[in-house]
């Protein structure tokens, strides 16, 4: 990699960096931007000064004030964090399973994440009856991250050792015979259908914190998971003989990454169902924001998944009032036409 | 690009004229034992029911020496969805294998060229749209035509799209995969602002079902699947050489942006007989040229093959959720069931050879 770079004329160098650095930063800048309009946007618009009484004005026993508490603490700050939590999760898990499978279309359900948390969605109300999104989540996760270790330990069993093509087909293999189960369990039971139908759609609203902070932690270590495999990922998309010359540990550093994407895409899913495209989406745009190198692209891809996000879920409160539009579909409805038209136009490398 | 285990040693060629073709009997052996299981299959499928008939007297119905009664069961009641089962099967197969040949990615299928989506959130709209135009077209044309028009407008927008001094195989597939996915949030959101009964009957035509075919629509698919299947394999022994990429197919002698352009225009148009014959079975596009290409040991998706295996997947789906389950389900769920895990069973298995 740093061969790579050292044999380019110097200009160009620095203007990669510059490039990438003004590309990281304007979306820090955006994403506070976004955080904050998150705040003051919604079925009861707020004021920047009633947002900052809302969230540190002592209510006491002024009416209005403790109403505008309840709506930003209860209501907007949770959205907004499991927006920008879940965003930066999807983003960075999209670019990774990218890198590892080497494959342009691998999406963060592709090791059978997403179908594994529908699937666990739909038995637990078939056995259990339970009706409310809160019950469910952890039975999400456990089915997210059970497909995930069941994909990797088949994929990995024998001389294969987890090979792009083997991981990405068997992940396939999986999911396709979970969605085929979860499609029976709701055909046979409408409650599970209904649930389905609104846990397929994708959303941040209505969690918690008691969901929150626990998804949190298991995406922050993901996160620190992945920190420590982006320099090999570089190294692996070079093949396999060539990185095992420059001293990679391949399964180790397969392994690890797996392990990362299954717990950040595992618990992003489990708090706001399968948004798969959203990484798929994001992994293309940080590519094109910063070329190829996976140790500026995977931060860009969780920083462009974090914005767009939390664009989409404001956007979604505002679009069909009364009503809100889940952040799933709007992420579908509007990222897909604006992809689609950056892909017409060329901008895109293969990974 | 595939890691299928090739025989080392070089095959040997062989020369007619001016055609030639590389000798592989493994190739030969797996093909016609694909052909005989799924005449069998086909055979069985027709002969299980409330009134069984013994597989002699399937065969010889078949071959027009029947007695009349069975000729009456076999010819007005059970043909229809075999034959269905085996157009849709052998449809998909191709569809699928064509499309990640010139994807050259093997997660490619044509569900991500738009026409599973296109259809889905169609039939979608109009099972729960109960407002006077949704019921106009539904008495005037049926739900399985709107949706199959739906899919192609999709499909072909998709087409048009990626279209841009010929088909480039990336740009095809990330402009697909963007048009699935507005569908796919169209059909949610329809699914989630509607009535839960709605929902019930829309869910059932969304994973394809074999019952209920009809000799009418049976017919036409048939017609249009035999004729695309000619134009495939006018054009089919080209597809080996975009494999290797543009410069070298171009080096060939291969007018690749044609070859591509109307290869793709058929898979798209063959996924769409399927979706008129069954609704949108989901995954065996995907799963079919993958088994194909690692029973028959070939590097790339084979075409006889994969349609074989479509077929074979899809009529013996059919059969086991006919006859094994307890519940009935439609045959998409069992493709899936079936499919799937015998994929990964393909690819664990090879894994382990070469250890």
């Amino acid at each position: 990699m740093i061969a790579t770079v050292g044999k380019r004329p110097a200009s160009e160098a620095t203007g990669a960096r510059r490039r990438r650095v003004v590309g990281l930063a304007a979306l820090v800048v955006i994403l506070l931007v976004a955080g904050a309009a998150s705040m003051a946007v919604g079925a009861r618009a707020l004021s920047p000064t009633e947002v900052w009484d809302g969230l540190f004005a002592a209510a006491g026993s002024d009416q209005r004030l403790a109403e505008i508490t309840l709506i930003v603490q209860t209501v907007r700050v949770p959205r907004t964090v499991l927006a920008i939590v879940a965003g930066i999760a999807l983003g960075v898990s999209g670019a990774l399973i990218q890198g590892y499978t080497r494959n342009p279309i691998a999406d963060t359900g592709l090791l059978g994440v997403n179908s594994g948390a529908s699937f666990a969605v739909v038995s637990v109300i078939l056995l259990f009856g339970l009706a409310n999104p809160y019950q469910y989540v952890w039975f999400a996760f456990l089915g997210a991250a059970v497909a995930g270790v069941v994909v990797f330990g088949l994929a990995s069993l024998g001389r294969g050792a987890g090979s792009p093509l083997t991981l990405a087909l068997a992940g396939q293999g999986i999911a396709v015979f979970l969605a085929a189960m979860t499609t029976a369990v709701a055909l046979s039971d409408k409650a599970s259908l209904n649930a389905l139908r609104f846990w397929n759609a994708g959303t941040v609203a209505g969690i918690g914190f008691d969901v929150i902070w626990p998804v949190t932690i298991f995406i922050v270590v993901g996160l620190a998971l992945a920190l420590t495999t982006l320099p090999t990922i570089n190294l692996l998309n070079l093949g396999d003989d060539v990185a095992r010359s420059m001293g990679v540990n391949i399964a180790m550093s397969r392994t690890v990454g797996i392990v990362a994407v299954t717990l950040l895409a595992g618990a992003a899913t489990a708090a706001c169902g399968p948004i798969a495209f959203l990484g798929l989406m994001v992994a293309h745009v940080a590519r094109y924001v910063t070329g190829p190198d996976y140790r500026w692209l995977v931060p860009c891809a969780g920083l462009l998944g974090a914005v767009v996000l939390l664009v989409c879920d404001i956007v979604g409160r505002v679009v069909t009032r009364p009503g809100e539009l889940q952040a799933g579909i709007v992420v579908a409805l509007v990222g897909a036409p604006f992809f689609a038209a950056l892909v017409w136009r060329g901008k895109f490398k293969t990974v | 690009m595939n890691e299928t285990a090739v025989k080392r040693s070089v095959a040997p060629s062989v020369r007619l004229g001016h055609a030639s073709f590389v000798w592989r009997p493994w190739m030969v052996f797996v093909t016609l034992l694909l052909v005989a299981a799924t005449f069998l299959v086909f055979c069985l499928s027709i002969s299980v029911g409330d009134f069984p008939i013994g597989l002699p007297q399937v065969i010889a119905t078949l071959f027009g020496q029947g007695e009349r009664v069975d000729e009456f069961v076999i010819m007005d009641l059970r043909m229809p969805r075999a034959l269905a089962g085996l157009i849709v099967g052998v449809a998909l197969g191709v569809s699928g294998a064509i499309t990640q040949s010139i994807a050259r990615n093997p997660l490619a299928s044509p569900d991500i060229l738009g026409i599973t989506g296109g259809a889905s959130a169609v039939a979608v709209f109009l099972v729960t749209v109960s407002g006077g135009a949704a019921a106009a077209i539904v008495d005037s044309v049926g739900l399985s035509a709107a949706a199959l028009a739906g899919g192609l407008g999709t499909g072909l927008l998709v087409y048009f799209l990626a279209w841009r001094r010929g088909i480039n195989g990336l740009r095809l597939i990330l402009i697909g995969i963007s048009v699935s996915a507005v569908m796919e949030a169209i059909r949610i959101w329809l699914l989630v602002t509607a009535d839960i009964r709605d929902v019930a009957r829309a869910q059932a035509w969304l994973v394809g079902s074999l019952d209920n075919r009809s000799w009418s629509v049976v017919w036409v698919a048939l017609w249009c699947m035999l004729a695309l299947m000619a134009v495939v394999a006018c054009v089919a022994f080209h597809l080996r050489p975009l494999h290797f990429g543009d410069e070298v197919a171009a080096g060939l002698g291969v007018r690749y942006s044609m070859v591509r352009a109307v290869l793709l225009l058929c898979a798209v148009l063959l996924a769409g007989v399927a979706v008129s014959a069954a609704g949108p079975v989901p995954f065996v596009a995907l799963v079919a040229p993958q088994v194909a290409m690692r029973l028959s040991r070939y590097p790339t998706p084979p075409l006889v093959a994969s349609a074989l295996v479509g077929a074979l997947l899809l009529i013996g789906s059919d059969l086991v959720a006919r006859t094994v389950l307890p519940v009935t389900l439609p045959v998409g769920v069992v493709t899936a069931a079936i499919g799937g895990p015998f994929l990964v069973y393909l690819l664990v298995r090879a894994n382990l050879r070469r250890g």
